[in-house]
């Protein structure tokens, strides 16, 4: 029985004249990996940061499993301890440790003694991979493991559902890896995911859903196997052609 | 409130030739500087190294010690060598030396900024060192220390004031006189006030004009106040 | 009078030039932090009232204001000349500071309040867990120039009488006809102060500093 944990309907946002999308459905369900793929510019990476109430949309209502995130007097912050966010520029705390980066959420928010935080910031950070690179600063630390510090830092929250806003397009290609694979496992792991990204070879193996957004409108929606394979409109297909060739080949050289 | 405004009716000339003074006294006080401000740069920049050092001396002392003690050096100390001052010349060469060491700063930062670079393009094509600097660095290190040298003329306006402690006949001796003859020292040192942010505004006014007028197309920094 | 006299009777002020600004600098150092942290985040009607008090107290000359507040507090409380010439000299420096701290707000980056409230953080809690750990190193440098400046503009309150490094150096100067030595003597105590503070602030700066590799 499909659990839905974040429903879309009918959103809207413009930015003055611009409209940058509108009218949109999507929802996800509970362990479903969801990726969105697109030009740029498209209205993706706002999207996700209506999600997560960072921008407030013009029109439309989301819920959070059963409750209405958009509406008036809702308490953003709360609902921000339940939506995990991860960016394209990282954006750790640069006065802190990566430890110190995982834990702040769980202390001042959470509310959790500092030595429950720590036991269980190590537990993310060993996660992701980087449990010996816990006392390093985000300068002393690579791109890829910045990112994948930010990612334990929002598991850490326990969040219902984990946005990702093109995790991999300021990384250097070889660093590319390190970071899809936290999140293929993560996928595996049962988390929800709802995932904007260039990366077709993670949209193939990794998405249950793809979503193809375009102009504000979402052209198409359905399995990888559908979207790759039968796609039902030219301009799916035109498009996926396209970054395929870009990214997905190389992919698959690299297998 | 209406005593208050009086007060520019009734010691209005008086407090509009000590506005003279003082802006003659910025006038030259940044000329001064200038020149030697100038020069300062070059020889950190350029000079050999025990000028670099002799300027960042200079520099270091006239930055690191108060213009009120500069001042009283001149006008107070300099006659025991022989070198008796009138009160507006020692204020001139204080405010001037004074200037000097932070212009000096503004000026290398920017001759820095458009430095080595253009240093080479210009060597390349044959010009010597100085000439080099002079049609190729300079020109262009000047425009581009306009924005944050625009903050020199404006403290400098401000710093002039304290040369009424020497009995310079500036804007601050002219409310002192006043102050006295009315007793309202509040009132009357607020007046003054009023005069130097006009003075302050239009100055930095007319500084912004300039800003504009000068900039080169296309070479853009960040300006800061 | 020997020499040493001289020179010691000089340098006795420094306790009263350090006095000054170890009261003007805090001083201006919290008023300026609160009406910057207003400024940044108090929304249009506050950072518009904070944009006239920084227009109008870096528009005077300190020595103006100086004598504007000493004499307008000597009309109303009872403060020794000291008092309030170093009260004085931090309101002046309040409006430098709120300058410096507003910059150094503005310099780290939106985003990183973002990603604090990303991660459910209040903006509160994101100002003071996230920017402001942040802003205070930024802040450090110029800051160091400000304290400088404060220490120098304390001569100023000579006028006002009280005997710290340069009435003492203009009383014994008199005295003695010695006015070149007495104000060099005070030009090198005053040149050692400032050194010493910017090196301090330099050490500071280097130990806050965030370990990052080049």
């Amino acid at each position: 029985m499909p659990n839905p944990i974040l429903t879309i309907k009918n959103l809207t946002k413009t930015y003055g004249e611009n409209v940058i999308f509108q009218h949109l459905d999507l929802t996800v369900n509970e362990g479903d990996t969801i990726v969105i793929i697109g030009p740029s510019g498209t209205g993706k990476s706002t999207l996700l940061r209506c999600v997560n109430l960072l921008t407030r949309p013009n029109d439309g209502q989301i819920w959070l499993d059963d409750l209405e995130i958009t509406a008036k007097g809702t308490n953003e912050d709360q609902v921000r301890q339940h939506i995990g966010m991860v960016f394209q520029n990282f954006l750790l705390f640069n006065h802190l440790t990566a430890l110190g980066n995982v834990k702040l959420g769980l202390t001042k928010v959470k509310k959790m003694s500092d030595e429950a935080a720590t036991v269980k910031a190590m537990r993310e950070l060993t996660r992701v991979g980087l449990a010996d690179r816990a006392d390093h600063y985000p300068g002393q630390l690579s791109g890829g493991q910045q990112q994948r510090v930010g990612i334990a830092r929002a598991l850490a929250m326990d969040p219902r559902i984990m946005l990702f806003d093109e995790p991999t397009s300021a990384l250097d290609p070889e660093l590319i890896g390190e970071v899809l694979e936290v999140m293929r496992q993560l996928s595996l792991d049962g988390m929800t995911m709802l995932v904007v990204t260039h990366e077709m070879g993670f949209a193939r193996e990794v998405a249950d859903r793809i979503v193809f957004m375009e102009k504000g409108y979402i052209v198409e929606e359905g399995s990888p196997d559908e979207m790759f394979n039968h796609p039902k409109f030219p301009r799916t297909r035109e498009f996926l052609w396209k970054i395929t060739e870009l990214y997905g080949k190389k992919e698959k050289e690299a297998d | 409130m209406l005593t208050w405004l009086s007060y520019f009716q009734r010691f209005g000339q008086n407090f509009l030739r000590g506005a003279g003074v003082t802006l003659e006294l910025t006038a030259v006080g940044l000329a001064i500087g200038f020149v030697l401000g100038l020069l300062l740069a070059l020889a950190r920049s350029y000079g050999p190294k025990w000028l670099q050092r002799a300027a960042g001396a200079y520099i270091a002392v006239f930055r690191g010690t108060p213009l009120l003690v500069q001042l009283f050096i001149i006008y107070y100390g300099l006659p025991e060598l022989g070198i008796a001052l009138s009160q507006n010349l020692a204020a001139y060469l204080a405010l001037g030396l004074n200037s000097a060491a932070y212009q000096a700063e503004y000026l290398r930062g920017s001759i820095n900024a458009i430095g080595a670079a253009q240093m080479q393009a210009g060597r390349s094509i044959g010009l010597s060192k100085w000439q080099t600097i002079g049609y190729v660095i300079l020109p262009q290190a000047l425009r581009l220390a306009l924005p944050s040298w625009s903050n020199e003329p404006i403290s400098l306006l401000k710093t002039t004031a304290i040369v009424f402690l020497i009995a310079v006949q500036d804007l601050m001796a002219e409310g002192k006189r006043a102050a006295t003859t009315t007793f309202d020292f509040v009132g009357v040192y607020l007046a003054i006030a009023v005069v130097y942010l006009v003075m302050v505004f239009a100055l930095d006014a007319l500084l912004k004009f300039l800003e504009r007028k000068t900039k080169i197309p296309g070479m853009d920094i960040e300006t800061r106040r | 009078m020997d020499f040493g006299q001289f020179i010691s009777y000089i340098a006795q002020g420094t306790v009263l030039t350090i006095g000054v600004t170890l009261i003007a600098l805090p001083s201006g150092l919290l008023i300026g932090t609160l009406l910057a942290l207003l400024y940044v985040y108090g929304g249009k009607a506050a950072s518009r009232i904070m944009n006239l008090y920084s227009t109008i107290f870096r528009g005077i000359p300190p020595v103006v204001l100086l004598f504007i507040l000493f004499f307008a507090v000597s009309k109303g409380i009872n403060l020794s000349a000291f008092w309030a010439g170093s009260l004085s000299l931090g309101v002046v420096s309040s409006a430098y500071q709120m300058e410096i701290v507003r910059g150094a707000l503005l310099s780290v980056s939106g985003d990183q309040l973002m990603a604090a409230r990303a991660v459910g953080l209040s903006r509160l809690h994101a100002i003071r867990y996230v920017v402001l750990p942040q802003a205070v190193r930024l802040a450090i440098p110029p800051w160091s120039n400000e304290a400088a400046i404060v220490i120098k503009d304390s001569s100023l309150v000579y006028a006002l009488g009280v005997p710290e490094i340069l009435r003492r150096a203009q009383l014994i100067g008199a005295s003695s006809q010695k006015y070149l030595l007495a104000y060099l003597s005070a030009a090198v105590i005053y040149f050692l102060l400032v050194l010493l503070t910017t090196r301090l602030l330099n050490h500071l700066e280097n130990k806050l500093a965030i370990p990052s590799n080049p």
